[in-house]
């Protein structure tokens, strides 16, 4: 059974960073250059972690699947990063955002870790706007905010709709410049197969190239992951089409526990589903809810109408009405169910009736308005209010509009969004400690690939202050803890017996897949995958779905392994085998996460069983039995996977109903 | 006001690929024909169809580079009836929708022709010319926990969002496909005029486009012949107007380096 100490320091509750950084080992500068320390992915999390280290004298070596660091998932988050900088002057704090991102989460999160995590959140800004980070600026010169879901003030940095691209490009340089001198050696197109386990720790990565197909081994003192989410296992979602879970995965199946793999974010504003052939989905930013407004028709009859011509006093606005404080910022979770309520209550809209409205009207006017006020016209026609409103959306949200309109050909300032619930974010993931180690040593999670900071839900605007916040600011500091009690230059060769091992292991796999020559294509498992995971663990879950679920997920991995076919070689670029790779891992992960949403027996934020809930379709928790995280442990292949518990102890935070009415 | 304007009717193509199996390996022109396609689905998601039906069959798919599919990470590059991106403006290639063809179009579909990309695969190029540049002096040299407050230097808005115009670039290379000279200036200027936009890019402002432009040159990128194919190629449509400033601080660098008074100062000391 798998040892899961959180290491959490004692002490009040803002003093333990401080006084852990005084307390955890350092490395002398003059040893540092004696580690050697390998980075699996360059999203935010991994290309900060990347380029720190290596500014304070590590060894780096940096892979990549991609073709290039510039490209993780990373860069298509739209919205915004949060940091308590309260420069708005409208009552932030860090203890208010802490505050928010527990209850967020709704209080199944470490309270400890995202007190940290709010803590380090105005360093971030601070390090990238010196970065050259082009964040929004009032006309005064000084940084901009706006609001996200789930909280009371504006403490959202932004970069337009690219958020996300600006923050992994600094992230990006602060790498390239270490790559630059030498300080990190970069591997491109290299995918990790599988963690290298010696003397029960972490010591090196079996990889992939993905152009020239060639297998090797690196050995290193330590190895971070900072490989992203798998919100992919649904086929269908906001996520990249290579973002995998195959990395996190086979360290997995080596000994590291996932933590509360159920816990999936379901993103309220998307795109709805068009067709059949659909490989992804598109999100519309959260920072639209600043001014759309959410709607559906109050009659069924009406669903199919013009929204046009929909009266006003026809219209419900199911958010405002059910969530009066929180309107249409309410979070994540909420909003997509009650969307959901929506529409299996048939009033949804759209050619499916799977979708809600998001409506810019009122904000066209009202900003039309407030500009022919600054542009003092007396009496502007309506025409005139419309253009000047339209022209401050724009301004505002004007590549999301241009995201919108190519995909539907609709314009969106002329006529509502039309959006749906999709699969966005995992806050389950690799379990660790406070030192973001997990339980096998010398093995580090960072980012959306751990389960620490979010709990059962995120918060808007908080994935990207994770990433960052632990690529910059935490690991930094705490990887010199481990380091320090490991001899410099003790590194394993890579010629060890466990690398060759491993290896082989590998080679074994690889070559299992490409004699796979059945009749059906990697994807058209994917797609089957994507649908038994949405329709029994998406956004409401139940015992019998769940189990049903667990019955055939391992009929559709034997059909998987029986019938796929993967043309081609493995010693070339080779597409195919990468999916069906990525696929195989997917295949298991969906059962772990059936399996443990199928544990969880009550309802708490993306978490949602229909069993468990309030009269008012609100997530009814079981703090008596569930106020802990689940770590799932590997057993051997066809053996039930032990779980391990971490008891969540809210010292300093009152467990309540959360509540945004 | 409906809300679907265009024709649902499906349509049928041809796609026209090249393929080629490696690097050095010759390539070749291979017609796939395309059925019944849904309008609203993507150039790329047309591709996956296709794609399926090859590996039913145990034939290898067509190659090409596609991540997150929402013209943002810069991976996806073909180039389609001759223009890199494929016919809209301002899009990237995995944003382009079947509604963009006639029904009964050949469309040619190739991966983008420059010397410093090599091909890799059937649409796939080698790109990572381009983190060399960046490699070169695409930074701020700034040490992680070195900062002051980030409020501390206030930036014009107009300065800001000029700023944030160029730093839009995803990377993607198709200003170089575009280009008769293969050139990388616009990709270069971009960079190099946000962080010299901002008062935080100056202490490198002069090293940073002197380095970068060298490290261009050296990788075979060509020369700027004022055309703007590049940025009418660009998904983001960064400006040429960003070339003519990256010239202007190249030239004010290059007469800054010749004539600068130097420090006889050496490293170490007490």
């Amino acid at each position: 059974m798998a040892q899961l100490n959180s290491k959490i320091p004692s002490g009040p509750l803002a003093d333990k960073w401080r006084k852990h950084k005084t307390e955890i080992k350092l490395v002398n500068p003059a040893n540092k250059r004696k580690y050697k320390i390998i980075v699996v992915g360059a999203g935010l999390a991994g290309a900060s972690a990347s380029a720190t280290l290596a500014e304070l004298g590590y060894q780096v070596e940096t892979f990549v699947f991609h073709d290039s660091p510039r490209r993780a998932h990373s860069i298509a988050a739209q919205g915004g990063v949060n940091a308590a900088k309260n420069y708005q002057n409208d009552g932030d704090s860090v203890h208010r955002l802490f505050y928010d991102t527990i209850k967020g989460g709704d209080y199944r999160a470490r309270e400890s870790n995202v007190h940290r995590l709010a803590e380090v959140s105005v360093n971030i800004i601070d390090q990238c706007v010196a970065q050259g980070v082009p964040f929004a600026r009032e006309y005064g010169g000084l940084l901009a905010n706006r609001s996200f879901g789930g909280a009371q003030v504006s403490r959202t940095f932004y970069a337009r709709g690219q958020t996300g691209q600006q923050l992994l490009l600094g992230a990006y340089s602060a790498l390239s410049k270490m790559v630059g001198q030498g300080a990190v050696k970069l591997h491109v197109n290299a995918e990790m197969l599988d963690l290298v386990i010696v003397d029960g720790q972490a010591k090196g990565i079996i990889v992939r190239d993905l152009v020239s197909g060639a297998i090797t081994r690196h050995a290193a003192d330590a190895v971070i992951l900072g490989t992203g989410g798998y919100g992919n296992v649904f086929n269908l979602s906001t996520y990249a089409r290579g973002s995998n879970v195959t990395a996190a995965w086979r360290a997995y199946k080596r000994g590291a526990c996932f933590a509360n793999p159920c816990y999936t974010q379901i993103h309220p504003t998307c795109i709805p589903v068009s067709g059949e052939y659909q490989s992804k989905l598109t999100l519309m930013s959260e920072s639209l809810r600043n001014d759309g407004r959410i709607w559906v028709p109050k009659k069924a009859e009406d669903c199919k109408k013009n929204p046009s011509d929909i009266a006003e006093a026809d219209r419900d606005y199911f958010l405002e009405r059910l969530y009066p404080s929180f309107g249409n910022l309410a979070p994540r979770d909420v909003s997509s169910r009650a969307a959901k309520r929506m529409c299996d209550e048939n009033r949804g809209v759209g050619p499916t009736g799977l979708g809600v409205y998001l409506d810019f009207a009122e904000a066209i006017q009202r900003y039309g308005k407030q500009a022919a006020g600054r542009a003092n016209l007396s009496n502007p026609s309506a025409e005139k209010i419309i253009e000047l409103g339209e022209a401050a959306v724009k301004e505002r949200y004007g590549n999301l509009f241009d995201i919108y309109h190519e995909i539907t050909n609709e314009s969106a300032y002329k006529q509502p969004m039309r959006i749906y619930p999709a699969v966005h974010y995992t806050m389950g993931g690799l379990w660790v400690d406070y030192n973001l180690m997990s339980n096998v040593p010398g093995l580090f999670v960072l980012g959306e690939a751990n389960f620490s900071d979010h709990g059962a839900n995120r918060l808007g605007a908080s994935a990207l202050m994770q990433g960052l916040a632990d690529g910059y600011f935490v690991v930094p500091y705490t990887i010199g803890d481990y380091l320090a009690g490991i001899k410099p230059g003790s590194c394993p060769s890579a010629d060890a017996p466990e690398f060759k091992a491993a290896e082989q292991y590998i080679r074994d796999f690889t070559n299992r897949l490409l004699s796979a020559k059945g009749t059906e294509p990697v994807n058209y498992y994917h797609k089957k995958l994507g649908k038994i995971m949405w329709d029994y663990c998406g956004m409401a879950r139940t015992k019998e779905g769940l189990e049903k679920a667990l019955v055939e997920i391992p009929k559709l991995r034997a059909e998987f392994w029986a019938n796929v076919n993967v043309p081609g070689s493995g010693d070339t670029l080779n597409q195919a085998l990468e999916r069906a790779g990525r696929l195989a891992d997917f295949i298991e992960l969906g059962e772990l996460m059936c399996r443990d949403a199928l544990t969880r027996e009550e309802s708490c934020g993306g978490h949602f069983r229909e069993e468990y809930q309030y009269p008012d379709g609100e997530c009814k928790r079981d703090d008596e039995k569930f106020a802990h995280v689940a770590a799932w442990e590997f057993q051997g292949e066809g053996k039930t996977p032990l779980r391990n518990v971490e008891p969540l102890n809210y010292e300093f935070t009152k467990m309540s109903v959360r509540s945004y009415k | 006001m409906v809300a679907h304007q265009v024709s649902e009717k499906n349509i049928s193509v041809t796609i026209r690929v090249w393929r080629q199996a490696g690097p050095g390996a010759p390539g070749k022109f291979v017609d796939y024909p395309a059925k019944d396609l849904n309008p609203n689905m993507s150039f790329l998601e047309m591709l996956d169809v296709i794609n399926d039906g090859l590996e039913r069959q145990g034939q290898d798919p067509i190659a090409f580079a596609h991540d997150c599919r929402e013209g943002i990470c810069g991976t996806c590059s073909l180039v389609i009836n001759g223009k890199p991106h494929g016919p809209n403006k301002a899009i990237a290639s995995c944003q382009t929708y079947m509604r963009s063809f006639a029904d009964g179009e050949t469309i040619i579909v190739e991966p983008y022709r420059a010397t410093p990309f090599p091909v890799v695969k059937d649409l796939i190029t080698d790109r990572s010319a381009f983190d060399k540049i960046q490699q070169a002096g695409g930074f701020i040299s700034v040490r992680t926990g070195s900062p002051c407050d980030a409020n501390a230097t206030p930036i014009p808005k107009e300065d800001a969002d000029l700023a944030m115009d160029a730093a839009q670039c995803i990377g993607c290379g198709a200003c170089v496909a575009a280009c008769k000279n293969a050139s990388a200036m616009l990709f270069v200027s971009a960079k190099v005029s946000q962080l010299g936009l901002l008062p935080q890019g100056q202490p490198e402002r002069d090293s940073r486009v002197l380095n970068m432009v060298a490290k261009m040159d050296e990788l075979g990128f060509g020369n700027c012949t004022n055309q703007y194919e590049c940025s009418a190629a660009c998904p983001k449509t960064i400006s040429h107007d960003f070339i003519a400033r990256m010239n202007r601080d190249y030239l004010k660098a290059s007469f800054r380096q010749a004539f600068r008074a130097k420090s006889d100062a050496v490293a170490g000391g007490a």
